[in-house]
């Protein structure tokens, strides 16, 4: 049986704002460690109306939290369009497939395929990984699982197909840097429809990435939402620049970020947070109008790590508020049905 | 070959605390090559080993030999009287060798001496790296002679991911990064071609992931009254 989805992957809310031409905007949502899905809820509240849909990470940095899936669900209940994210570090192909199957019965739409990160960064180093498959071998499979009804071992799902419009993620920034518009390239070919970069601070160098990818005409082939994210501090900015593998954080950043709280008293760590936190957010808006002038982006992950409070002055800042409201599916059609 | 590291003096003592008589027994072949159970370490071993229960106010009467290649029995066999003797084998071969042991002597305690850790090569004096994971379907064909189950921490077979960065893995600054090592090379013999085309998921049933691996040779099997 294959669901009526009018001509769309999936239908969800950030396909059809793609599809209209909008530059869409998607958010971030960690959920916490533990089993209070409160948390979730004052978080959606903070992020409805100021994305188009929200990645709900999975045991981000190898750290043990509440499940995509479970804390997507109370997303989708809060009225907040989640797109749920799937390692290949935790789980194997039956388990990847059958969380998925649940978390579309539950109404999940969107789906972002990723490796993850190694679990030596998080709070179970001694755990075993699985790795079955990877990135691209999961897209083909959820892909496999939409376009042709069947799992990844080749049998027919006899019944309704997950249909999820499947995401990747992309880091320009990593090594080999003349290689990262090629593996791009991979991954449209196994069936992404669309793609989050790591975070970007060094334009100019996302500019040659995306030349290239232009190039390859992979702009053309998928939606390509670039990453930004708010600094904190210049402690954080520092940090990220200096220490987090697959960041190119320039200096000018982590000098705006000193420059912010120059001349307000060292022990006014108050009025310092805040003129920092003002500052980041101020550079946050101005990548993200940089990002609207390159061609081939077609919107912005705003990646505010445990600060969702900053999505709605970043994207107000940003001219991108209120978000647009793409026509609803339409029932299905006689002869469809 | 397999490389191995010699586990610490206390937890092998506590292995063979009850034992009397204890036969160290070391192996000829990869083990003595990256100087963790060759003839010499067995010899140390046994030497630390009497003198930690002299100190511990026991006598343990440790004796040591060593064999060419403990993971075949026709090389264990002749030392079958020595292993008899003893109440406690202490292994110094790799998990091949200590089970070979224990198979061929049941009735025995046959303990290990060594962590077993990995098939690889010494790269300089003194450091060993691991190549090869025995994955069973042997991919180094396509990937330029270098292996990303064994060397890339996710086993990625369409890498590298975003966490490669100044030519190392993300997990430490001391490990290359396997896919910027394969990218290098086919890159070098003008053959990227290899690696743009998508890897599709890995059959690993030929993997631990199938169980215990067999390798059945009819064509050189012995024929029934051939081997009696």
């Amino acid at each position: 049986m294959t669901e009526n989805t009018n001509g769309f992957k999936s239908g969800s809310n950030l396909e059809r704002v793609l599809r209209e031409g909008h530059f869409a905007v998607t958010a971030e949502l960690g959920p916490p460690q533990s089993a209070d899905g409160e948390v979730i809820r004052e978080k959606a509240k903070l992020l409805i109306g100021y994305c188009d849909a929200v990645n709900i990470t999975d045991n981000q940095t190898a750290i043990v939290r509440m499940s995509s899936i479970g804390a997507g669900t109370i997303v989708v209940q809060e009225g907040l369009e989640p797109i749920i994210q799937m390692t290949c570090r935790d789980r194997n192909r039956l388990a990847i497939q059958s969380d998925l199957m649940g978390a579309y019965a539950l109404g999940m739409r969107n789906l972002l395929c990723l490796t993850g990160d190694h679990q030596s960064f998080g709070n179970h180093p001694t755990a075993k990984n699985v790795h079955d498959l990877d990135s691209i071998s999961l897209i083909q499979s959820v892909v496999k699982m939409r376009e042709e009804n069947c799992f990844e071992c080749g049998d027919e799902i006899k019944g309704i197909e997950p249909r999820f419009f499947v995401g990747a993620a992309a880091n320009p920034f990593g090594d080999p840097f003349e290689w990262r518009p090629y593996r791009l390239g991979k991954k449209v070919k196994a069936g992404a429809d669309f793609i989050q970069t790591q975070l970007i601070y060094n334009v100019p160098r996302f500019e040659e990435f995306m030349a290239k990818v232009r190039e390859l005409g992979l702009h053309e082939q998928v939606y390509i939402l670039a990453g930004v994210g708010p600094l904190k501090s210049p402690g954080m900015a520092r940090y990220m620049r200096d220490q987090v593998p697959g960041l190119d954080v320039p200096d000018t950043f982590v000098d705006r970020m000193l420059a912010a709280a120059e001349g307000i008293d060292k022990e006014d760590k108050k009025a310092r947070g805040q003129a920092w936190r003002a500052e980041g957010m101020q550079i946050a808006i101005e990548l993200i109008q940089q990002m609207q002038t390159i061609e081939g982006v077609h919107g912005v992950h705003l990646m505010a790590i445990e600060w969702e409070e900053a999505v709605k002055p970043i994207i107000e800042g940003a001219d991108l508020y209120p978000r647009p409201t793409p026509e609803p599916l339409s029932a299905p059609d006689a002869e469809a049905a | 070959m397999i490389i191995a590291e010699q586990k610490p003096l206390d937890e092998v003592q506590a292995l063979i605390t009850d034992a009397e008589k204890v036969l160290v027994v070391g192996c000829g072949t990869c083990v003595t090559v990256c100087f963790a159970g060759g003839e010499k370490e067995a010899g140390i071993m046994a030497t630390s080993l009497r003198m930690a229960s002299k100190l511990n106010g026991a006598v343990m009467d440790v004796t040591h030999t060593t064999v060419q290649r403990q993971c075949e029995w026709e090389y264990i066999d002749p030392i079958k009287d020595q292993i008899n003797d003893a109440d406690a084998i202490l292994s110094l071969g790799c998990g091949i060798g200590v089970q070979a042991i224990a198979e061929r002597y049941p009735q025995k305690v046959v303990v290990p001496g060594l962590n077993t850790s990995f098939l690889g090569l010494p790269t300089e004096q003194g450091v060993w790296e691991e190549r090869c994971a025995a994955c069973g379907t042997c991919m180094l064909g396509l990937t330029g002679g270098i292996c990303p189950i064994a060397r890339c921490a996710k086993q990625l077979l369409n890498g590298p991911c975003g966490g490669s960065q100044d030519g190392v893995c993300e997990i430490d600054s001391d490990t290359p990064c396997a896919w910027q090592l394969i990218y290098d090379r086919l890159e070098a013999q003008d053959r990227l071609h290899l690696i743009m085309e998508i890897q599709p998921a890995k059959d690993w049933s030929t993997s631990r992931d199938g169980g215990p691996r067999k390798i059945t040779r009819e064509d050189l099997r012995l024929a029934a009254e051939e081997s009696e």
